[in-house]
């Protein structure tokens, strides 16, 4: 997927004038974080369970070349081929022959933010291969003229009953209808009939079980189970982060995984797939391939951001999130949005490709707190803007402000009389309104909210004031 | 070079590895597969029937229905009157280790074999029922295709009292006693199929079953 992470600040200011997607946020916000709320509170010790997390994810980071290895050993032996992939392209180019190989018309894919990343399904369709999103929220964007997603759990968030029902209407061919149930048993059956007839299956990967060369794949809709079952090939995209090292593991991060993401305490269906079809056996595939992808994660290892690697995809970072609440996950410009894309965009895509994201934080720390792995994000955004000021990324101006700022700053005759100035300007704009409806010099700060007057003196001068008082 | 050791070589870089730390990295992460250690676990009673009486609650929570009896030999008459009970016509697919019971007896008409599109019921065992999530365990194989708790739009689960755990960590270490290794699909299933996409609103029946009926065995 190309990324239009550079076009942040346009793209925001473009969510904020979409009445649409602002009714649906609004509608949205806060469902997850009161599901989560509820639903955490079965784990009697929540915070032990997050620090076993964090163990178990670290303990493969820090020495993932064996983990890697080793999964590599156990998923051959059960009849798997691994193979790697360094980039979006190199997916591509390997499904593709994959398709070739075994005479693929049409691929059927539960959802695989890493066959987003890599732009997979217009590869597919540019190689003959029909590809077939069947995660209700993806098919929904697919049917859309392939519309970006905007959350990681819930693709169409940002999407009105109205807007699905137009989608249905004009693409299935069927008479307009509005009652969601009947728009999902409509999906249903077009989508059966895909399941019935592909001759590949495309996921992701949950996890990644080094013990016994497991996939485990997580979702409520019965997607995963369809598209690992019915067609006979099946193809596991996934990070090669993902690797986690017993069953006993997948047990605990399942603790955490479903309640951080929909506040479920489990997921209607966990799959936890092993090798190729049996002897005697009915359904299952004849042939299994992983693609295990770095795509940018190799150089986040033992780096100051390797902390990210962490990550299991549950989306509560963006669900607690201030700003991916008021402008949604598409403003964010590429496959993962809210603040675990703000650090894994510029990680993955270049600190110079999304320069906006790092700022488009508060720094609030919701994230930190709600992150299932322990995840220092507002950390981890600090850092990639102290990056972005060593490389001199940051727009000539606005180094300029700061240098002029830092000289003030270290003369505290200049500083004083500054700021006493500054304050009396500002008190004298708000005309005793309590408040300035608009800043000349910062008009973007007054566009939406109105910037708070000050009291017309300083603190210095207030403090100076109270010693002679007493 | 090949993108295997192009992605591992830099990986390794990135690690500062070396053939010393390499050894030790192995052994500790065979150290780590051998002692399989659990993180912390909620606290569930131990008692066999509280066990069974959590798996219900759980279960009826995922918005399942779960019916009771006393053993196999009453399961066709029970799933007989589930079925007349939705006016569901007396027809299933049942897993093939299930065929022995006697459906015809309870006027069913089953066939034993995976599922078809059109199958509008299946039915089948389960691995272990696992009490801490009101979830089942499914083993895929030749006697228990998982296409059957997966294509029609009702799954009948039947489900053994004494096979009920305490959690996902009992459910893998039972499948390591009795089955060696891992079969190839273990389906985790905790009610019907269901999807939240449209304006967060839950729909059950997304592309599995719309309703799973448990029938527990053997605690009546």
């Amino acid at each position: 997927m190309e990324s239009r992470a550079h076009r942040f600040k346009q793209n925001a200011v473009d969510s904020l004038a979409n009445p649409v997607l602002q009714a649906s946020m609004k509608k949205a916000k806060g469902k997850f974080v009161d599901k989560r709320a509820i639903a955490i509170k079965e784990i009697d010790d929540f915070e032990a369970t997050r620090e076993a997390a964090k163990r178990i994810r670290n303990q493969v980071i820090e020495n993932l070349d064996l983990w890697l290895e080793k999964f590599e050993q156990t998923a051959t032996a059960r009849g798997a081929k691994v193979l790697w992939a360094k980039d979006g392209a190199e997916i591509c180019r390997l499904v593709v022959e994959i398709g070739k190989q075994h005479g693929v018309k049409k691929a059927v894919k539960s959802k695989s933010m890493l066959s987003e990343e890599a732009g997979l399904n217009l590869a597919l369709a540019a190689a003959g291969i029909q590809p077939v999103e069947t995660d209700l929220g993806e098919y929904i964007l697919q049917i859309n003229d392939n519309e970006p997603p905007s959350h990681i759990i819930a693709p169409v968030v940002h999407k009105s009953l109205d807007e699905v029902a137009d989608l249905f209407h004009k693409t299935h061919h069927t008479p307009r209808k509005t009652d969601i149930p009947q728009l999902t048993r409509e999906a249903r059956e077009v989508l059966r009939e895909h399941f019935l007839t592909a001759e590949m299956g495309i996921s992701g990967g949950n996890f990644l079980i080094a013990e016994t060369g497991s996939v485990a794949l997580v979702t409520n809709e019965g997607n995963g189970r369809m598209v690992t079952t019915l067609p006979r090939v099946h193809v596991v995209v996934t990070g090669i982060e993902k690797v986690i090292p017993t069953l006993e593991d997948l047990a605990t991060l399942m603790r955490l995984l479903p309640r951080s993401a929909t506040g479920q305490s489990i997921s209607n269906y966990v799959s936890v797939l092993t090798g190729t079809k049996a002897e005697g056996e009915s359904d299952g595939p004849e042939h299994l391939y992983f693609i295990l992808v770095d795509n940018g994660r190799a150089e986040v290892v033992g780096s100051e951001f390797q902390d990210m690697l962490r990550c299991i995809r549950c989306g509560a970072c963006m669900n607690h999130c201030p700003v991916y609440q008021t402008i949604g996950g598409q403003a964010y410009g590429w496959v993962y949005p809210g603040p675990m894309g703000s650090v894994l965009t510029p990680l993955y895509t270049g600190l110079e490709n999304a320069l906006d994201l790092p700022h488009a934080a508060t720094l609030c720390n919701q994230c930190g707190v709600v992150c299932p792995v322990k995840i220092p994000l507002p950390e981890l955004l600090r850092k990639l803007r102290e990056k972005q000021v060593e490389r001199h990324l940051r727009p000539w101006f606005e180094r300029l402000a700061f240098r002029l700022w830092a000289w003030v700053a270290s003369r505290p005759a200049l500083y004083g009389l500054g700021t006493r100035f500054a304050v009396r300007y500002l008190e004298w704009l708000a005309d005793g309104k309590g408040s300035i409806s608009r800043l000349g010099l910062a008009p973007e700060w007054t566009q939406g909210r109105n910037f708070p007057a000050p009291e017309g003196k300083t603190f210095r001068e207030l403090y100076a004031q109270r010693g002679r008082n007493g | 070079m090949s993108s295997r050791d192009d992605i591992l070589g830099r990986v390794r870089a990135r690690l500062n590895r070396t053939p010393e730390n390499a050894a030790a990295g192995r052994a500790s992460l065979e150290a780590t597969l051998a002692e399989r250690a659990q993180g912390p676990r909620p606290a569930l009673p131990t008692q066999k029937s509280a066990l069974t009486e959590r798996l219900v609650e759980k279960s009826l929570g995922y918005s399942s229905s779960v019916d009771r009896i006393g053993s196999y030999a009453e399961a066709p008459a029970a799933v007989a009157r589930y079925l007349a009970g939705l006016n569901l016509p007396p027809r299933a697919v049942v897993w093939p280790q299930l065929a022995h019971l006697d459906w015809a007896g309870a006027g069913l008409a089953v066939e034993a074999r995976g599922a078809r599109d059109r199958d509008l019921v299946g039915i089948t065992g389960c691995f272990c029922a696992i009490a801490e999530t009101g979830t089942l365990m499914l083993c895929g194989g030749p006697e228990s295709p998982a296409s059957v708790s997966l294509l029609p739009e009702t799954h009948i689960a039947l489900v053994p009292a004494s096979r009920i755990v305490a959690g996902m960590e009992e459910a893998f270490a039972l499948a390591r006693a009795e089955l060696g290794a891992l079969p190839r699909a273990v389906n985790f299933i905790s009610g019907p199929s269901r999807t939240g996409d449209i304006e967060q609103t839950i729909v059950l029946g997304a592309h599995g079953p719309y309703r799973v009926h448990l029938i527990l065995i053997g605690d009546k």
